[in-house]
């Protein structure tokens, strides 16, 4: 069996990793600490294929771990149009 | 929380934890004020004795004594615990499933867990692990439980792991008593027993040690509830009469002292164990009076006591009724009826209920003179008061008799609590209380007799109706809730639902085929009905040009009354509910008048009807009057609107009787052929299916496939019989008007009562259970035919024959189950769904969170858009921007 590429499958929406710099605006902008954001393991399928791109990417070899960072989804499947939500990746 | 209280309690502080744990004998014994001796509650001369149930030191119950323990007055003492020191130790029945357990899984030599130290460590380590909380650390402890108690009984293996004893199989004898082969386990033993268990078994068997251990689960000390929890009431007679929980401990002492005296007297031990017995059954019965297996103890007249756990259970428990759910001041509950007179934004209510709540309002220079006649009045006149409060707090009662003295002493800063009056705010409730709508705050208009009156058009968010339904009022009682009610809560803001962003408030039934006989062609009035209905209506406006003449005498149009009712800049256009869905829309041609034509506030073509004000049901006009030129406006339209109506049609009159739905015999002739010819089909379906010849559908057996032909064949039948009634159903018909108005009822409704009721179903499917392969025991088995299986082709007014008539019944019975079923349903997600989302919010920010500031949605809804303000999902219309624009250039 092939493995499906979820990053591109339609029904998954986009996921984007914040860079520290970032994270801090958007911290700051709804005046709150990670604590208080939406989770995301990092478990779910989305993350570990976020993970893999990005050890892909790094020169040095070995495994990236999302683990603490805030991950931007931008939603545009509901009637309302495009919505964005952040998460916290934990465990 | 006021000064005083701070200055008894200091600050308010916040609680970090609570742990629930077993009551200890030492901490029995540490909180009790008193030990209790003495059976008896008060002496002859009606003083409570020293060491007795009802000492002096539990409380006071009296007004003007004090408490001998705090010195506190009566209401202000909270009471305090005593205690009894029991002879013997007996179990408490809460925890007797407990005990059981603990015996099963310990040593009946060495009290150890019997688990051997491997398992032991196992299990240790399951519970340390991070996250094991709640069910899942349940479900660990009962996995040590019953494994360890698969040790007892079982013949190979046995033994205790750790001394080796040889275990008996513990038998439990509910509610209270415990047997270990054949030996019964007394309370002493099983306590003896526990003292032994260690610290480490304990937390495996589910045991917080440092709160609770298990031995305490048995009773050495029994607490003593402190007489401010069972009071004792004086009758009119003079005698007193004690609470349950008195005779109860009354009973445990006694029984107590007979047995201490027969163990110090060394009595024989069946005389000793009987006692001891009788002491378990009284312990037990003061906690729970409806053990399964225990006779319920009894007052002397034979009624039931009411024990500790009765006090909490159930529905008139301390739970439900005294903590979820409180009686509150300040509040009236009647029956309500129908004012068609009064605004939507008001509420009749009664006279009495007028006098008996009161709003303070504090005396000024401005007000003294009115508050002071107010006063006068007395309580039992209209309008009065009830009470004055002075400045330094002091509250008196107003009578007939101090009224006047009362007014007299008046001085500013004073408040007076007088009886509602006309205008007051006031919140408004039905239940069940589902949506935000269930509670709107109206303006009081006081009125004779009984009942409180609403405006028909506020039924529908209250889904309230006149058969007897009752509904709550409740007065807010400080200008800050008044204020809030009234700009947050009033029935006109409601107007719009903020669930689906149309009008939830509107017009019903009479006041839609009213608008349709009002403003169809040819309605006319004459001047000095134009008067009355303006009158009424409460229209400020010049009476238009008469619309023409008829034999001399000027005449007005419907239309043109309607129009009086619109805002002069008002443009709109939409399809009436009447609409024949024709294929060419002619517009404003339209030969049944159904394209709703509204230029510069004038009706100009259409009829009012659903599609203008009807409530819930995507109403045009309506919604645009609130969204455009806000919720005043839309208010004052319903109000007027709605009187206008009734009036016209107390002028012109409206009926509806059973010739409504008459056929001439060509179309019964006509629909009878129709129906032949369907069960024709049905027969001929048959007959192929059982010869064979049936081409079976994809993905269906050939059963099923005649059954989906024949469902089709005779729903088409149906349908024709209905289209051909429907053709002879004119607007001249009473009950075809409310049903294309969108009043009441609907076309189906009206066909199956002209022409034929058609398939009578459950589940989907044609009736077919009941008897043996058929469905009542006058047809063949396994006919299959149209009649045999609920095919109903009498009309309602033809009437229906037995067979029919009980088909008829079979399918009539699903919808009344579905009904129960769901709303049972539906109430209990409702209820999950609201725990889980009722301390959501949306911030300022136009987030939504929880009440720990956790983010839920980072825009709520993700457009940020409040349905109730916007124009079908958008948060601006754009279209009439720019239609507005348009227009004043144009007017410049
Ligand atoms: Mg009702
Ligand atoms: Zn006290
Ligand atoms: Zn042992
Ligand atoms: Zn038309």
């Amino acid at each position: 069996m092939s493995k499906v590429n979820i990053v591109e499958h339609e029904l998954v929406p986009q996921h984007i990793v914040l860079s520290p710099e970032e994270e801090e605006v958007v911290l700051k902008k709804y005046n709150i600490d990670r604590n208080n954001l939406p989770l995301i393991k990092s478990t779910d399928p989305i993350i570990q294929e976020l993970e893999e791109q990005l050890a892909e990417q790094s020169e040095d070899e070995g495994k990236v771990s999302l683990k603490g960072r805030i991950i931007k989804i931008i939603r545009n499947n509901s009637p309302a149009g495009e919505g964005v939500y952040y998460r916290y990746v934990i465990e | 929380m006021n000064e005083e209280d701070i200055m008894l309690f200091g600050p308010p502080k916040k609680i970090k934890e609570i742990s629930f744990g077993v009551f200890s004998p030492e901490n029995v014994r540490k909180v009790s004020v008193t030990t209790i001796i003495q059976a008896d509650t008060y002496d002859d001369e009606g003083y409570p004795i020293n060491g007795g149930l009802m000492d002096p030191k539990l409380g006071v119950i009296d007004p003007g004594l004090k408490c001998r323990t705090c010195n506190l007055k009566f209401g202000e003492c909270q009471g305090h615990f005593g205690h009894i020191e029991l002879s013997r130790p007996v179990i408490h029945v809460g925890y007797s499933k407990e005990i059981y357990d603990i015996l099963k899984a310990t040593c009946k030599e060495c009290s150890r867990l019997l688990l051997t130290e491997e398992r032991i460590e196992h299990y240790e380590e399951k519970l340390r692990q991070e996250g094991v909380r709640g069910s899942i650390r349940q479900s660990i402890i009962s996995d040590v439980l019953s494994e360890a108690a698969k040790k007892k009984g079982v013949l190979k293996d046995s033994t205790c792991p750790h001394c080796g004893t040889d275990q008996l199989k513990v038998k439990f004898e509910k509610p209270t008593s415990y047997k270990e082969g054949d030996k019964k386990l007394t309370p002493s033993d099983i306590r003896e027993r526990f003292e032994k268990i260690t610290e480490r078994d304990a937390r495996l068997m589910g045991w917080n040690t440092e709160v609770s251990r298990p031995e305490w689960a048995i009773l050495t000390v029994l607490p003593v509830a402190p007489v401010t929890v069972r009071p004792s009431i004086t009758l009119e007679s003079g005698i007193r009469s004690e609470d349950d929980l008195t005779h109860k401990l009354v009973d445990i002492i006694r029984i107590n002292q007979r047995l201490r005296e027969n163990l110090d007297a060394g009595a024989p031990q069946l005389i000793v164990e009987d006692l001891w017995e009788l002491l378990q059954y009284h312990v037990t019965t003061y906690f729970d009076n409806e053990v399964s297996g225990v006779p319920p103890a009894r007052h002397r007249s034979g009624r039931v006591l009411k024990t500790l756990t009765q006090r909490l259970k159930g529905k008139e428990g301390r739970f439900r009724n005294n903590l979820s759910g409180k009686r509150v001041d300040f509040s009236a509950r009647t029956v309500i009826s129908p004012d068609p007179n009064i605004s939507i934004n008001e509420v009749g209510v009664p006279d009495f209920i007028a006098m008996e709540l009161t709003v303070p309002e504090r005396v000024t220079s401005r007000n003294i003179e009115r508050m002071r006649q107010i006063v006068l009045k007395g309580s039992n006149a209209y309008p009065g008061a009830n009470y004055i409060l002075r400045p330094d707090g002091k509250r008196k009662r107003v009578t007939d008799i101090t009224s006047d003295i009362l007014a007299e002493e008046l001085e500013e800063g004073y408040t007076v609590e007088r009886h509602l009056r006309d205008g007051d705010i006031v919140l408004f409730n039905r239940q069940p209380s589902l949506h935000r709508l269930s509670i709107m705050a109206h303006e009081v208009r006081v009125m004779p007799y009984k009942t409180f009156r609403l405006n028909l058009c506020v039924c529908p968010p209250y889904n309230a109706d006149f058969d007897g339904d009752e509904m709550n009022m409740h007065v807010p009682q400080t200008e800050e809730a008044q204020a809030e009610a009234r700009i947050l809560m009033r029935v006109q803001e409601q107007i719009i639902s903020p669930r689906f962003g149309e009008p939830v408030i509107g017009g019903s039934q009479d006041y839609l085929s009213g608008a349709y006989i009002l403003t169809k062609r040819g309605t006319r009035f004459t001047r000095s009905q134009m008067d009355q209905m303006m009158y009424v209506s409460d229209i400020d406006a010049v009476l238009p040009e008469p619309a023409g003449e008829e034999d001399g005498k000027p005449y007005w149009t419907g239309k043109q009354v309607f129009s009086l009712l619109l805002p002069d800049d008002l443009n709109i256009s939409y399809k009436s509910k009447i609409c024949q869905k024709c294929d060419v829309c002619e517009y404003r041609d339209c030969k049944y008048d159904a394209y709703v034509l509204i230029e510069d506030g004038v009706l100009k073509t259409g009829v009012v009807d659903g599609a203008t004000f009807k409530a819930r049901s995507n109403c045009k006009l309506l919604d645009k009057l609130v969204k455009d030129y806000g919720t005043d406006v839309g208010r004052k339209f319903l109000d007027s609107v709605t009187r206008l109506i009734l009036w016209s049609n107390a002028l012109i009159g409206f009926t509806t009787g059973i010739d409504d739905e008459d056929l001439p015999k060509e179309a019964l002739n006509l629909i009878e052929k129709v129906l032949t010819e369907g069960k024709d089909k049905v027969k001929r379906l048959i007959e192929s299916y059982r010869e064979g010849y049936l081409e079976p559908l994809p993905g269906r057996s050939e059963r099923e496939t005649l059954e989906s032909r024949i469902m089709q064949a005779l729903a088409e039948a149906r349908d024709k019989a209905g289209t051909i009634s429907e053709r002879y159903l004119g607007m001249n018909r009473g009950a075809v008007v409310m049903a294309k108005t969108g009043a009441k009822g609907n076309m189906l409704d009206l066909t199956q009562m002209s022409a034929a009721l058609g398939q009578m179903s459950v589940r989907g499917n044609r009736l077919h259970r009941g008897y043996a392969k058929r469905s009542l025991s006058s047809f063949d088995r396994e006919d299959l035919s149209a009649a045999s299986r609920g095919f109903v082709s009498s009309s309602y007014k033809q009437g229906l024959n037995p067979k029919e008539f009980f088909f008829h019944a079979m399918g009539g019975r699903e919808g009344l189950v579905d009904t129960a079923v769901r709303t049972a349903q539906s109430g209990y997600m409702q209820r999950r769904l609201m725990n889980a989302l009722q301390d959501l919010s949306v911030r300022y920010d136009g987030t939504v969170r929880t009440n720990d500031d956790i983010i839920v949605q980072f825009m709520y809804g993700e457009d940020g858009i409040d349905p109730a303000k916007s124009t079908y999902g958008k948060a601006v219309d754009i279209d009439w921007i720019v239609h507005k624009n348009i227009k004043a250039k144009k007017g410049a």
